[in-house]
């Protein structure tokens, strides 16, 4: 039941050069439901901070006005909620009723109406356990409900989700999309940061397109806003309904045996799988959470030891090392041979500018600078990076920060590709990249396994797919 | 891995006395005992908490797996003792070149293992008998700790667990990435140093992005909190404080009596 009104608005982080978002003139009506859209670094995130008040005065410069129900949002705070992308720093407390009940004491809320409101907010959310229930045994799905049920249970007039699903698996995004639909009141009004379009339109019935320039683009109803704007918005990466992305599946057959897992496993966290890998092929494994997925990437990564079975490479791949496991060859040779990317791309990240970081593994197996130079020429500009090579790897966006994970793997040219949910939370533009990438990888003889959840991105590039099992 | 989490019985009669109520009456015992360096204090009051163990509802067994770390300890001091002591008087027990081992240096020895024993046994107790939650709810109505320490406390100590699992795995991309160590101590001590300060770096990030999810929810905003569970301080708990400083006493007392006492100053 709160409106919204910016005039002019614009914010610049302190330290920064550019506006990350500049001249947005909006008015919502308290009980609209919209959806704020825009390409990656168009200021999505840094409005719904500020209108969360989360913009303390010192901590930037602002132009123009926003204003909740006709005040400043950091005066106005208790008339907000907001629920977050990733769920494991939104979490404060152990126990899951605890967690709902923190909000409600900061505000102080007498503690006799606490305990009811923490179970109507914990119902509302369809929440499965009991008030004890820890919050570190939660699925990430369960967590983001539970942050739901901490937003909703202060009553805010405006609710600010900024892409809540995006570190989801499908199921628990559905789970969570569920939720705020259900636990609405009819005069909450909200607004949606989300790429996924197609599953985020039930929610909304207006769209907000920021430009990236400053301003807004359009606004109005989807279908509208769809019609005119659609085509362009696809191609800068939001992920419109009804413009599919071509399949890139193998058009030869696989070549010679690269990896070979026999009754391979990691008890508890991973049971007996077999499965081989060919080059010229890309490989899809699948799966419900707590199968095991990343352990198996692991060990086929040679950055395991099995705790059962064993993996072998062939001769193809192995080289000299051809009886000895993977996960016993010296460093550099693994990243010749096999490379890994890993789920959270910070955790890759070694040095301090995005050039050293695509330098650090040819030079690592000793290639001669004037050939690292090249390499790294050559990833930069094959994954638009190369405005970026001086930047710290810890200060890029999301999609540009896999798109240099990936990249860091390839730099040592290795045969074989191994990527743990490469696509989690890409925009259309980093994923289709991402496809062909790998198809062209694998067109090349490189072979490609790719732990992933993404059932388009399976769809789109895999030649053959594993399903595990809950161990 | 680190455990953090309690162990105990929470039923057991010690064990629900209200978590400030058991910090104070565990500072008591053991500043207490720091007054004197002799082993005849230190060991009444292991015998004390030894015997008030049940009480807490924890397990021998359990102790001494949550307790390693001090018994490790006590073995360093021992070693140390033994190596180095200046003071070698008392019967030559054994003479092995270099290392005199005489009836001297075992009692002194002895004498420093019960102190460091005696003083940090209660701390292990009350932290493996109370929960953070509980703990910090306490600090904030008993002791009128700021609820933006306690509870900012809280919040980082939930934390902790996590750095365990993202220090293997910041291990391993760094393995995939061609960077090992082998054989040479350098290389493992430059490798160790970067992948902990990559590992503070994903702490502090993670630190802040925690911090605005509790500013979002109006924690620390200025409006006085209320709490969600009570943490009663009853006479029982004054009464365990009232105990803890009188057994402590006692055992000063007996070493006092008995003409062992040896005072810490003076």
């Amino acid at each position: 039941m709160s409106g919204v009104q910016l005039r002019g608005f614009g914010w610049r982080h302190a330290g920064r050069r550019a506006w990350a978002v500049r001249g947005v003139d909006l008015r919502v009506e308290a009980g609209e439901r919209v959806l704020l859209l825009g390409p990656s670094g168009a200021g999505k995130s840094t409005l719904l901070s500020a209108l969360a008040g989360l913009l303390p005065e010192d901590s930037g410069e602002q132009e123009g006005t926003v204003e909740i129900d006709g005040l400043d949002p950091r005066k106005g705070r208790e008339r907000v909620g907001i629920v977050f992308q990733d769920p494991e720093t939104q979490l404060v407390m152990a126990r899951s009723g605890d967690d709902v009940a923190f909000g409600l004491e900061n505000r102080g809320v007498p503690a006799s109406e606490i305990w009811p409101r923490v179970d109507e907010a914990l119902r509302r959310v369809g929440f499965p356990y009991d008030r004890d229930r820890p919050t570190a045994a939660l699925s990430g799905g369960e967590q983001q409900r539970l942050a739901l049920a901490g937003a909703l249970a202060l009553r805010p007039g405006l609710l600010l989700l900024d892409e809540p699903t995006a570190n989801l698996d499908p199921a628990g995004a559905d789970l969570v999309r569920r939720a705020v639909a259900g636990a609405l009141d009819a005069d909450t009004t909200l607004i949606l940061v989300e790429h996924r379009v197609a599953e985020a339109l039930p929610l909304v019935d207006r769209v907000v397109v920021l430009e990236p320039g400053g301003g807004v683009r359009a606004d109005g109803p989807p279908e509208t806003v769809f019609g005119a704007h659609g085509a362009a918005l696809a191609a800068e990466g939001v992920w419109v309904p009804g413009h599919p992305i071509a399949t890139r599946l193998a058009t030869a057959a696989p070549g010679e045996l690269l990896l070979t897992a026999d009754r391979l496993g990691l008890p508890p966290r991973l049971g007996p799988v077999d499965l081989a890998v060919r080059s010229g092929e890309a490989l899809a494994v699948r799966g419900p959470n707590g199968a095991g997925k990343s352990t198996l990437a692991l060990l086929l990564g040679g950055l395991l030891r099995p705790g059962a079975g064993r993996v072998s490479a062939s001769g193809e791949l192995a080289g000299p090392d051809q009886h000895t496991p993977p996960h016993r060859w010296r460093a550099p040779a693994l990243a010749r041979r096999i490379g890994s990317v890993f789920q959270d791309p910070e955790h890759q990240f070694v040095t301090s500018t995005v050039f050293d970081e695509l330098a650090l593994g040819p030079r690592r197996t000793g290639q001669p600078e004037a050939a690292v130079k090249a390499t790294v020429a050559g990833l930069l500009d094959r994954l638009r990076l190369a405005r970026l090579a001086a930047a710290n790897p810890y200060t890029l966006s999301g999609g540009e920060a896999r798109r240099l994970s990936v990249a860091t793997a390839l730099a040592t040219a290795p045969r074989l590709l191994i990527c743990d949910e490469p696509t989690f939370g890409q925009d259309r533009r980093t994923w289709r990249e991402l496809v062909d990438l790998f198809a062209d990888l694998r067109d090349a003889g490189h072979g490609v396994v790719t732990v992933t959840h993404d059932p388009d991105f399976v769809a789109a590039l895999a030649d053959r797919t594993v399903t595990l099992e809950r161990s | 891995m680190i455990s953090i989490e309690p162990v105990a019985a929470p039923g057991a009669p010690l064990a629900r006395r209200n978590p400030v109520a058991k910090v104070v009456a565990a500072l008591v015992f053991s500043f207490t005992l720091l007054a004197t360096l002799d082993p005849v204090a230190p060991a009444i009051a292991i015998a004390v908490e030894l015997a008030v163990l049940p009480l807490f509802g924890i397990r021998y067994r359990v102790l001494a797996r949550r307790a390693w770390p001090l018994l490790v300890s006590a073995v360093g001091i021992l070693v140390t003792l033994v190596l180095f002591a200046a003071d070698r008087s008392g019967r030559v027990l054994l003479d092995a070149g270099p290392v005199l081992v005489t009836s001297g240096v075992l009692l002194t020895a002895l004498g420093l293992i019960l102190r460091v024993l005696a003083v940090a046994l209660p701390g292990v107790i009350v932290f493996a008998t109370t929960d953070p939650t509980d703990l910090a709810d306490a600090l904030i109505q008993n002791a009128k700790a700021p609820a933006r320490f306690a509870i900012g406390a809280l919040a980082a100590f939930r934390l902790v667990p996590l750095l365990g699992q993202e220090w293997q795995m910041i291990s391993m991309a760094r393995r995939a990435r061609g960077v090992d160590a082998g054989r040479d101590p350098a290389a493992k001590l430059r490798l160790f140093a970067s992948t902990a300060f990559a590992l503070l770096v994903g702490a502090i990030r993670r630190g802040t992005r925690l911090a605005v999810a509790m500013d979002a929810r109006g924690f620390d905003a200025g409006t006085p909190r209320t709490v969600a569970r009570r943490q009663p301080f009853t006479r029982a708990d004054a009464v365990l404080i009232a105990v803890a400083a009188a057994l402590a006493g006692s055992a000063l007392t007996i070493s006092i009596l008995l003409g062992t006492f040896r005072p810490l100053l003076g």
